[in-house]
C-alpha cells in the first residue's frame, strides 16, 4: 500500500474534524500518515490514530508558527521528497490552500483544490470531483505529474474511526531565512459562539438582508437544531454580524446536510457557498427569490413570523 | 513606489458560463468582465500609490479580450498596463500562470508591491498569489482584510479561521486583499476618457523568455477527465404561511429526521 499524506488542521492539539475526513478518504487510497505540526500532539494523538493515521511526523519549530505558508510548505516538502507518497491531503483552510499552492510548485506537483469528493481511478491513483461555477457543473479530475497535491471541502465524507498503528516520527526540519519573511506579530483567537462551527456544521442558519438586522429569530432556531450560525455577504456588509460568519464566495463554503436561508435572496455569490449542502430550506417574504430555485422546502413569509414559530415547535417536539 | 497589481478577465459570474470541448473554460462565448474580486486590488493598488507618491501598473495574463480587464483597471486610475497574449497559453493551469506572472512582473522590474486579489471568480482557487510569491522568492501577505504601508515594509490584518493576525513584511512583497478591505470605485467619466491615452504594452510568451512547452492545456499538471452540467435540484415543496408556515416548517424538518 502507499503512503498518503494528511495534513492536520488543529488549534493546540484540538484536531478539527476535517482533518478526520481526510483521513478517512486515505484510507481509501493508501495508509495514512498525519502530518502534525506546531505543538499539542499529547492532546492529538487519540483522534489521530482512532481515525487511522497509522504514522504521525511531528514537526514542531517556532519557524513553523510564528510566520505564515512559507515554513510550513518548505517543511511539507521536504516530506514529501523524502517519503514520497503517493498523495497529500490537505485541508481547505486559507493557510493550508497556500501551503498546498507552495508544495506544488516546489515539488513540480500538480495541484487540485475544493474537492468534494477523493477516490481511487483505475490506476489506484486519486480522482477527485469538483464543484465549480457556484455548484452548476461538476467536473472530475487528477493529477498527471509529480505528486498529487489535493485540497480538500469540509464534509465531504463521514468520518470514520478504524485504528492505525501510529507510529510517532519527529522530523527535523530546515527552514530557510527567506522562509522568516511574513512574521505573525500578533494572533488574536476569535470568541468562540458556542454553537458549532460553521463550516463542520451538520446544519446552517443562515440570516441575511430579510433580517432587518436583527439575527435573533436566525440564532434561537440555530440554537433549536443545535446548527451553526451564517450570515449573506449583504448581512455582513451592513455590519449587522462578523465576516467570519458570511457564506459565499468571499467567506466560507459549507455543505452541510441541512442549510436554512432566512431572508437570504439567493444571489450566485452566495449559491458559492452553500449549493452543495444536501438539503437546502428557505424562508423569504418573496416569492420570486431566487433562493427558491434551489429548495427543497420553502415558506413565503415573514421570518419574523415563520421562524420562531418552527423554533417553538422544534423545542416542543424535542421535549 | 511602483505597485504591480495583476488582475483577471472572467466569464460574467452572472451569464451561463460553460466549457469548451477541450474541458476548458469557454471565455471567448460568454461575456466577460475584470474578475470583480480584482476590483479589490486595483483599488487598493491606487489608494496606497496615492499615499506614497507610486505609479501603479496593471497586469493581465490571458487571450486578445483580456484586454478589456486591463482597460477597465486603467479607467479606474492605474497608469499602465501590460497584457501578456500568446494563443500557447490556451488552457494553463494555476502553475503555470504564476510562472508566466512572475516573469512578467520580472520584466516590469524595480516593484515594491505585487497586489492580487484574493481568488478568481471562474477558477476560484485562491493560490496564484502564493504561487507567485515562491517563483518570485519574496515575502507573501495574503488574504489582508485591512492593511497599512510604511516606507519599507506592510503590516496586513488577517482573519484566518480561528484567530485574527496581524502580518509584517518587507517590500518588495506579494500582498492579495480580500473584499473587506475597501470599496472599489467606478471610473469616473474623466478616467474612462484619459485611459484610452494610457500606454497598454502586449507582450508575448517569446517576450518573457517563456517556453511555449511549459504553459497551456498540454503542459497542465493536472487534467480533467470529465466535466457535467449539475443537473437542476429537483422543484421542491414551497408554501406560503398563512399562519402556520413555522409550523409546516418543523413538519418538514421532522420527516427529513432533523428533529
Amino acid at each position: 500500500m502507499s503512503e498518503i499524506l494528511v495534513l492536520v488542521d488543529h488549534a493546540d492539539g484540538a484536531v478539527r474534524k476535517t482533518t478526520t475526513e481526510l483521513l478517512t478518504i486515505a484510507r481509501s487510497l493508501g495508509e495514512p500518515s498525519a502530518v502534525f505540526v506546531g505543538a499539542g500532539i499529547d492532546a492529538a494523538r487519540e483522534t489521530l490514530v482512532a481515525y487511522g493515521a497509522d504514522t504521525i511526523y511531528l514537526l514542531d519549530s517556532a519557524d513553523l508558527t510564528d510566520y505564515l505558508v512559507v515554513p510550513q510548505a518548505e517543511a511539507l516538502a521536504q516530506l514529501v521528497d523524502r517519503a514520497a507518497p503517493a498523495a497529500v491531503l490537505v485541508p481547505s483552510t486559507p493557510e493550508a490552500r497556500e501551503v498546498a499552492a507552495r508544495v506544488a510548485v516546489k515539488t513540480g506537483s500538480g495541484l487540485i483544490t475544493d474537492a468534494v469528493d477523493v477516490r481511487a481511478g483505475a490506476d489506484g491513483g486519486p480522482v477527485t470531483t469538483q464543484s465549480v461555477f457556484a455548484g452548476g457543473y461538476t467536473v472530475e479530475a487528477s493529477v498527471t505529474r509529480g505528486t498529487p497535491i489535493i485540497v480538500v471541502k469540509p464534509n465531504s465524507v463521514t468520518p470514520e474511526q478504524s485504528p492505525g498503528a501510529g507510529v510517532e516520527e519527529t522530523v527535523e526540519v530546515a527552514v530557510s531565512e527567506a522562509a522568516r519573511s511574513a512574521r505573525v506579530v500578533k494572533r488574536e483567537p476569535r470568541t468562540k459562539s458556542g454553537r458549532p462551527e460553521l463550516t463542520e456544521a451538520a446544519i446552517v442558519v443562515s440570516g441575511g438582508r430579510g433580517t432587518g438586522g436583527d439575527f435573533s429569530d436566525v440564532e434561537a432556531l440555530a440554537d433549536a437544531l443545535g446548527a451553526a450560525v451564517g450570515a449573506s455577504r449583504a448581512a455582513v456588509d451592513s455590519g449587522w454580524y462578523p465576516h467570519s460568519y458570511q457564506v459565499g464566495q468571499t467567506g466560507k463554503t459549507v455543505s452541510p446536510q441541512l442549510y436554512v436561508a432566512s431572508g437570504i435572496s439567493g444571489a450566485i455569490q452566495h449559491r458559492a457557498g452553500m449549493q452543495t449542502a444536501k438539503t437546502i430550506v428557505a424562508v423569504n417574504k418573496d416569492a420570486e427569490a431566487p433562493i427558491f430555485e434551489l429548495v427543497d422546502f420553502g415558506v413565503v413569509g415573514d421570518l419574523k413570523q415563520v421562524l420562531p414559530q418552527a423554533t417553538e415547535e422544534i423545542i416542543k417536539r424535542k421535549g | 513606489m511602483k505597485i504591480v497589481v495583476c488582475v483577471k478577465h472572467v466569464p460574467d459570474a452572472t451569464a451561463q458560463r460553460r466549457f469548451d470541448a477541450d474541458h476548458t473554460v469557454d471565455r471567448a462565448g460568454v461575456d466577460g468582465l475584470l474578475s470583480e474580486l480584482d476590483e479589490y486590488a486595483v483599488e487598493e493598488a491606487l489608494q496606497i500609490a496615492a499615499a506614497h507618491d507610486g505609479e501603479v501598473v496593471v497586469l493581465t495574463v490571458g487571450p486578445d479580450q483580456a484586454a478589456d480587464a486591463a482597460r477597465k483597471s486603467l479607467q479606474m486610475g492605474a497608469d499602465s498596463a501590460v497584457h501578456v497574449v500568446d494563443e500557447q497559453l490556451h488552457g494553463s493551469d494555476a502553475i503555470a500562470t504564476s510562472l508566466v506572472l512572475a516573469e512578467a512582473v520580472r520584466k516590469i522590474g524595480d516593484y515594491d508591491i505585487v497586489v492580487c486579489g484574493m481568488a478568481s471568480t471562474d477558477g476560484a482557487m485562491g493560490v496564484v498569489p502564493a504561487m507567485l510569491a515562491e517563483r518570485l522568492g519574496v515575502p507573501q501577505v495574503t488574504f489582508a482584510a485591512e492593511v497599512s504601508v510604511d516606507s519599507g515594509s506592510v503590516t496586513a490584518r488577517r482573519d484566518a479561521d480561528l484567530a485574527t493576525e496581524t502580518i509584517e513584511a518587507s517590500m518588495p512583497l506579494v500582498l492579495s486583499v480580500t473584499d473587506q478591505i475597501n470599496e472599489p470605485r467606478y471610473p469616473s467619466f474623466k478616467g474612462i476618457m484619459g485611459a484610452k491615452k494610457k500606454p497598454v504594452q502586449t507582450w508575448s510568451l517569446a517576450d518573457l523568455g517563456v517556453d511555449a512547452d511549459q504553459v497551456g492545456l498540454a503542459a497542465a499538471w493536472s487534467v480533467v477527465h470529465s466535466v457535467a452540467a449539475r443537473p437542476p435540484r429537483s422543484q421542491g415543496v414551497v408554501v406560503t404561511d398563512d399562519g402556520a408556515g413555522g409550523r409546516q416548517l418543523a413538519d418538514y424538518l421532522a420527516e427529513q429526521k432533523f428533529i
